[in-house]
């Protein structure tokens, strides 16, 4: 199963190497991984997306813990949660393909950011599977360039995770 | 406050940390701290001839004592030697503090001579590392390395100090902290009472219980806790490679070590029990054999400071996290109430059962015809001559069985060996190590010819310090445990595993370095030439012993079996 784990961890010279070599180290498969500082600039925030089921995840989860400069983390997929991705992609946009492909940005909600005359420029944010339909829905042949920032999230509701 | 320089500061905050000895060798990049050390006399230095001596002699040093070892080493190799011993004493769980120079920061990442990324590389098998960044930080730098290293489940931590960082001319106010606190880590205290509470029902609910104690239990100073509750429940105990010593051999409720080269009575007793009290172990596959058949009527109760370990391999129907000391004393209450009883009839059959296996005498040595030496007997030899009292090392391979099978050890501490990360070249320094800690103890490094040439150059160290080692040699002139496997599995084709015309005199070896070596290759002369050799109190003495190179170790696990699948020979099996 597809777990998004989110870690506090201390803004520290080579901390992201520690969680990044605990993967490979121990065989665990990273998905997606985002990472940034945030509003206290002694932390940052480190999204990982992985998969496995119950025992690994709870191995992963407690190696995570155990790695010092982690501070706290949570399985945000335990609870309701809310996940986003965002990706910019350049679509080949010439003839009659131009006004389908700028109908189908709508319907996924996305936005045109650049265009010239046989290409646009798209930005889409959703969910990891909203973004794969929309690929699916442009089709491979117009897909030229696509960059993701791989998931990031928040859990539902008023529980929060902070020091 | 005292001004002090980088180097400086790094040593007193050693000394201010308890710290008496540092096993280490210099190079450019590790230089101001060396000088550092010149001018004192409260930290000692011991030189080592090779940088992976430093970390198995620091962390021979750190299994005896139960104190921190600390290394100190330069940049680059220097560096990279050490990471054989900081592997062995992260996989062994062992207080270890490493110091190595890095080149200038100013040149970090530049490929500058003698310049490795050491925090890099050892990431893998430390608990944790620091990159110094500037002098100030060195006080707190250290005490949380120390904090870190020695605390819940114990590891090694690397200080990667840059030479600038050191600079003699720079100099900054000194003040040791007294306290550390870290707010991303925490350490493990008690264990949850009411998970202890059910794990003590279903222990004195049990009809066939076995207690299953390892390395947590030495390293967390709990050996006289367990071995007053197995004495109160009057169970079964058995210990893990590591865990000799932590329930003394030579008590009736013992069953001998467990395990791939375990007794015949412990596998079966662990394998038919109905509940597992697992006591500081992480059920590593060297003990469990095939994991789908481990133990398949226990109900498993794991007591352990690192919550990874436990449900890690086997699920654990009763998980405690915490301090050993901690849960036994509260184990041991629980015991002690009134109505605290055990099912004193079930027990008595369970014995019965168990000395039905104990009966097959698993490790009784067949004497060999010609006067040729067994290998066992030359365990056993040391074990008489040394009254069981000495502290014994070992390197790996079928010495280091032997010797776990054969040294009856009765206390904590007293086995210093590699069992996690099995590292041939570990036994001597190792020896070293406790010989410095303990100058007046017999220190005796079991070994093989294989094993002592991954670290003989130790020896000019030991004639340095004058460390009166005892070397025992078990020297069947070939990688034993290798050919063990060859013979069993790789029908008795011995891919690289032989030596014989090539090996060393020892004794002119050893002489060659101004030590003794004795050489005893009948059984008629074992016992007495063993002892005169022990006797040479202040000499270290090599004792080179012929053995039958054709013994195997036995009992041993057949693979994908479940733990009372063994070979009990090499034409018996279960």
């Amino acid at each position: 199963m597809r777990h998004i784990i989110s870690i506090l961890l201390e803004n520290e010279p080579g901390a992201l190497s520690r969680v990044v070599g605990l993967f490979s180290q121990r065989n665990y498969n990273i998905e997606s991984l985002t990472v940034a500082p945030t509003e206290d600039h002694t932390l940052s925030r480190l999204t990982i997306t992985t998969i496995g089921d119950d025992r690994k995840i709870e191995q992963i989860t407690k190696h995570l813990n155990k790695l010092i400069d982690v501070v706290k983390l949570v399985d945000l997929t335990e609870g309701a949660h809310i996940e986003r991705e965002l990706m910019l992609l350049k679509v080949k946009a010439t003839g009659a393909q131009r006004a389908e492909i700028k109908r189908t940005t709508d319907i996924f909600r996305g936005q045109i950011v650049d265009v010239t005359s046989t290409v646009y420029s798209i930005q889409l944010t959703g969910a990891s599977d909203k973004l794969d339909s929309f690929l699916a829905a442009i089709g491979n042949a117009a897909v030229l360039e696509v960059a993701r920032t791989g998931v990031t999230g928040i859990s539902r509701g008023e529980k929060v995770l902070s020091l | 406050m005292e001004l002090l320089s980088g180097g400086e500061m790094l040593i007193r905050a050693l000394h201010d940390e308890g710290v008496e000895l540092l096993f280490g060798y210099p190079g450019g990049a590790a230089l101001h701290i060396y000088d550092a050390i010149f001018n004192q006399d409260k930290v000692a230095h011991i030189l080592v001839r090779h940088e992976q001596a430093a970390t198995h002699a620091a962390d021979g040093y750190a299994r005896a004592t139960g104190k921190p070892g600390v290394v100190l080493v330069t940049s680059g190799p220097g560096a990279t030697n050490a990471i054989t011993g900081i592997a062995t004493a992260f996989m062994d769980s062992i207080p270890m503090v490493v110091i190595s120079g890095q080149v200038d920061s100013s040149l970090i990442g530049s490929d500058a001579f003698q310049e490795t990324d050491m925090v890099g590389v050892s990431r893998p098998i430390v608990k944790h590392s620091f990159m110094v960044q500037t002098a100030e930080d060195i006080p707190m730098v250290v005490k949380k390395a120390f904090h870190i290293a020695t605390t819940g489940r114990p590891g090694p931590v690397v200080i990667d100090v840059p030479k600038d960082v050191t600079d003699p001319a720079r100099k900054f106010e000194y003040q040791y902290p007294s306290t550390v606190k870290m707010r991303s880590y925490s350490v493990p205290g008690k264990g949850h009472t009411g998970q202890i509470k059910k794990a003590v029902e279903i222990l004195l609910s049990a009809k066939r219980p076995i207690i299953y104690a390892g390395g947590g239990v030495i390293q967390g100073n709990a050996s006289a806790l367990l071995t007053e509750l197995a004495r109160k429940l009057g169970y079964p105990v058995t210990n893990t490679l590591m865990g000799l010593g932590a329930f003394p051999a030579p008590d009736k409720q013992f069953l001998g070590m467990l395990g791939m080269h375990g007794t015949f009575e412990a596998n079966n007793a662990m394998h038919f029990s109905d509940v597992v009290l697992g006591i500081g172990v992480r059920f590593d596959d060297r003990v469990t054999n095939a994991v789908a058949k481990f133990c398949p009527g226990a109900k498993i109760l794991h007591v352990d400071i690192d919550p990874a370990s436990i449900s890690k391999t086997v699920a654990a129907d009763v998980p405690i996290v915490g301090s050993v000391t901690s849960v036994l004393e509260e184990m041991l209450e629980l015991v002690s109430q009134a109505d605290a009883k055990v099912d004193r009839k079930s027990l008595d059959l369970w014995w019965q059962q168990i000395e039905g296996w104990r009966g097959k005498q698993c490790l009784k040595v067949m004497p060999a015809d010609n006067d040729v030496i067994k290998p066992q007997q030359v365990v056993e030899s040391v074990y008489r001559v040394t009254d069981g009292e000495a502290y014994v090392s070992s390197d790996v391979g079928q010495h280091q069985m032997f010797a776990a099978q054969y040294y009856h050890f009765n206390k904590p501490r007293r086995w210093i060996n590699s069992g996690g990360l099995g590292t041939m070249g570990f036994g001597f320094p190792a020896a070293m190590g406790v010989q410095l800690a303990f100058p007046d103890a017999i220190s005796v490094c079991i070994t093989g010819e294989g094993s002592i040439q991954m670290c003989i150059q130790e020896l000019a160290t030991c004639l340095q310090y004058g460390l009166p080692v005892k070397i025992v040699c078990l020297n069947n002139e070939s990688l034993g445990m290798v050919r063990q496997w060859q013979d069993m599995q790789y029908g008795g084709r011995y891919s690289s595993s032989t030596y014989s015309e090539s090996l060393p005199d020892f004794v002119k070896l050893v002489e060659a370095y101004g030590h003794v070596g004795v050489r005893i290759e009948k059984l008629s002369e074992l016992d007495q030439k063993m002892a005169e050799a022990f006797a040479l109190k202040d000499r270290l003495v090599f004792i080179d012993v012929a053995v039958d190179p054709s013994e195997h170790v036995y009992p041993m696990a057949i693979k994908g079996g479940s733990m009372k699948d063994m070979y009990l020979s090499k034409t018996e099996r279960t």
